[in-house]
């Protein structure tokens, strides 16, 4: 188990207290400026040295994202936007670094923003988290006040905007959430252009998320070997884990990267409701990721590479844990809901097919499906999965793929309904025709 | 997308209070000069919450010709976002999260007593036209589920006798306390912390 003073966010429970002289006692703002005089070049290559991944969920590594950025400010200026849309099932972790550790988030989006020479930081919170926004908004308030940020600041000049969502999944999709800030409806852009290139205003622009950013100042603070000694190769470092549903003790938690996720839940969740052997099911992160059957829980350790070596992913790390006590199609059909509620609505597969999966799952946990349709499912999740022009399309039909593979069984027992239509009808699909022409010549 | 039901009846004008005019222009500062449609999810809340928790269709052209913006630009924000109410509903607005991981810890409990006390269906007024109640997607507290949104204000851990009180309350127009209802401390786990033991500021 990872040491306390090896914790990134000491004070993840409001023990301490949030506002900034509590925050400097514990540390933050402390050698912020030989930080800053060390050069962007040397902060990158630390981030980078430290193996730091992106925190929202797509794992992508931070140093990298970051280098992306033009070198030379030319006529359009640069922007840091910090994406707190939050709004995964099973997730809450920046919630509670808002709340509690606003100031790690400040100070991290001081230093990005002087590595990537932007002078303008927005921070896009998700609408229904109005009270942590007005904490934040005090914290930046008290950051002004000592002129840690702001013009003529002592160590670079920034100015920090929070920005509210109104209640969109979708714009926690970097490319939406910059369409939101512009003022439009969140629907994700096409890349290219990336945004580090083409991004807010057309101007560049690099997205992360809170965690990701609140944890800079301390990995350049006590340098990338400390970052990269915790975890595993490659997935380095602490990450605050959610594991919620049922459990006995639910709970956020810091803890090391490749923890095994049953010592998670019975250590720190206090075991599963009902003891280990009535598990069910684990959603491993968030519920964009497929979940994993009792099984693969024995073992699995959770970290970026492993998970997807057992073919889900660690995403944002929201653990949901189901036991056997809950119908399981019913939670995958209650999942299925929620996509089909915040497709934005652009791309065809995703709109009409989303909508699809949701009926015929509520159909399978009401027993009113056929054998036939299990397949068919399959299908459907083969077809928006990489039809679409955001990574939505994925996330919604990977979970469904996910509960297919591990809980077919469940499905087959339920589906006693005869088949509408009897005959064997081979109808050609309209999609990827072109895919198929190649095969055959 | 969710389906948005705009009122039949509206108001005929609209017009920012002073108060809402002054933190309106606030609000454009915020953004590079030009951009000021970046402004428009703010001004919507503003226009939200000076018109009792909706928005008329007049208020979005007035923020379409503030902003100089097309109104159908304005209109299609309106309509994008679920948190932006158009049509009436109670002063206390009730939104229960039903997405799976409240789901499972009971969440249908809470409907059910939305139900009972405030309205048989969604989105419809209370008998005392004090209160209303609409099923939302994951409100991002699954740590503390099940819970649900009053307004502003997150109510967590929530058994039925907790939520059945705080509705009737409601009902009496009494606010209750918002946070925990077992007055468990934010996130940590209920019983006993296994991390941050002595932490101490230094």
């Amino acid at each position: 188990m990872l040491k306390d003073e090896d914790r990134i966010f000491k004070n993840l429970y409001n023990d301490l207290g949030w506002n900034l002289d509590s925050s400097i006692k514990r540390g933050d703002w402390s050698d912020t400026d030989k930080i800053i005089s060390k050069g962007k070049d040397w902060i990158i290559k630390e981030l980078k040295d430290s193996e730091l991944r992106g925190r929202g969920g797509a794992g992508f590594p931070t140093g990298l994202k970051l280098s992306f950025a033009p070198k030379e400010v030319g006529s359009r200026p640069h922007y840091l936007v910090i994406n707190a849309d939050e709004s995964e099932p099973g997730t809450c972790k920046d919630r509670d670094i808002l709340r509690f550790e606003p100031q790690k988030l400040i100070e991290g989006s001081l230093i990005t923003s002087y590595a990537i020479s932007a002078h303008t930081c927005y921070i896009y919170i998700r609408g229904e988290y109005f009270r942590e926004g007005q904490r934040l908004q005090e914290a930046i308030n008290q950051a002004y006040e000592k002129k840690l940020i702001g013009k003529n600041g002592s160590l670079w000049d920034l100015d920090i905007y929070i920005h509210y969502g109104a209640g969109a999944y979708i714009c926690g999709e970097e490319t939406a959430l910059l369409e939101s800030i512009e003022g439009k409806k969140g629907q994700p852009r096409l890349k290219p252009p990336f945004p580090a290139l083409v991004g807010l205003y057309g101007c560049p622009t690099i997205v992360n998320n809170v965690e990701t950013i609140a944890v800079v100042p301390t990995i350049l603070k006590r340098g990338a070997k400390w970052f990269s000694s915790l975890g595993k190769p490659k997935n380095t470092g602490t990450k605050i884990f959610c594991i919620s549903g049922n459990v006995n003790n639910p709970c956020n938690v810091e803890e090391e990267m490749g923890i095994p996720l049953k010592d998670l839940i019975e250590k720190h969740a206090g075991g599963v409701i009902g003891g280990w052997n009535n598990l069910q099911a684990v959603i491993p992160g968030g519920s964009s990721m497929p979940l994993l059957p009792k099984s693969i829980c024995e073992t699995i350790t959770m970290d970026f590479d492993s998970l997807i070596k057992a073919k889900s992913g660690l995403g944002t790390a929201g653990i949901v844990v189901i036991n056997k006590d809950q119908d399981i199609i019913k939670c995958m059909a209650r999942i299925a809901k929620f996509y089909k509620h915040e497709s934005c609505g652009q791309c065809t597969p995703c709109r009409e097919g989303c909508g699809w999966m949701w009926r015929m799952l509520e159909r399978m946990s009401e027993g009113e499906s056929t054998y036939k349709e299990i397949d068919l499912l399959y299908d459907i999740t083969k077809q928006i999965e990489s039809h679409t022009i955001c990574a939505f399309g994925e996330g919604s039909a990977w979970p469904v793929q996910g509960f297919l593979r591990h809980f077919r069984k469940e499905i087959e027992k339920r589906s006693h309904q005869e088949p509408l239509v009897k005959k064997k009808v081979n109808i050609p699909y309209l999609v990827d025709q072109h895919l198929l022409e190649k095969d055959n010549a | 997308m969710s389906i948005k039901s705009i009122s039949k009846t509206q108001p005929e004008i609209f017009e920012f209070s002073k108060e809402n005019l002054e933190k309106s222009k606030l609000e454009i500062k915020k953004y590079p000069k030009n951009k000021q449609a970046s402004a428009v999810i703010a001004l919507l809340y503003l226009a939200q919450k000076q018109n009792d928790n909706w928005i008329p269709l007049e208020a979005t052209k007035y923020i379409a010709k503030l902003l100089s913006m097309p109104y159908i630009k304005v209109y299609e924000v309106a309509t994008f976002y679920s948190m932006f109410n158009l049509s009436p509903v109670g002063k206390y607005f009730v939104q229960v999260c039903t997405t799976t991981p409240c789901m499972i810890r009971g969440a249908k409990k809470l409907t059910d007593i939305c139900k009972r006390n405030i309205s048989e269906n969604q989105n419809k007024l209370s008998d005392n036209k004090l209160c209303s109640w609409t099923e939302v997607e994951c409100l991002g507290a699954c740590v503390n589920a099940p819970m649900m949104q009053i307004n502003q204000d997150y109510f967590e851990d929530l058994d039925e006798k907790a939520a059945e009180e705080i509705i009737q309350k409601l009902l009496r127009d009494e606010f209750s306390k918002p946070g925990s209802a077992r007055k468990r401390k934010s996130n940590a786990p209920e019983k006993e912390k296994t991390t941050l033991l002595q932490e101490k500021n230094a």
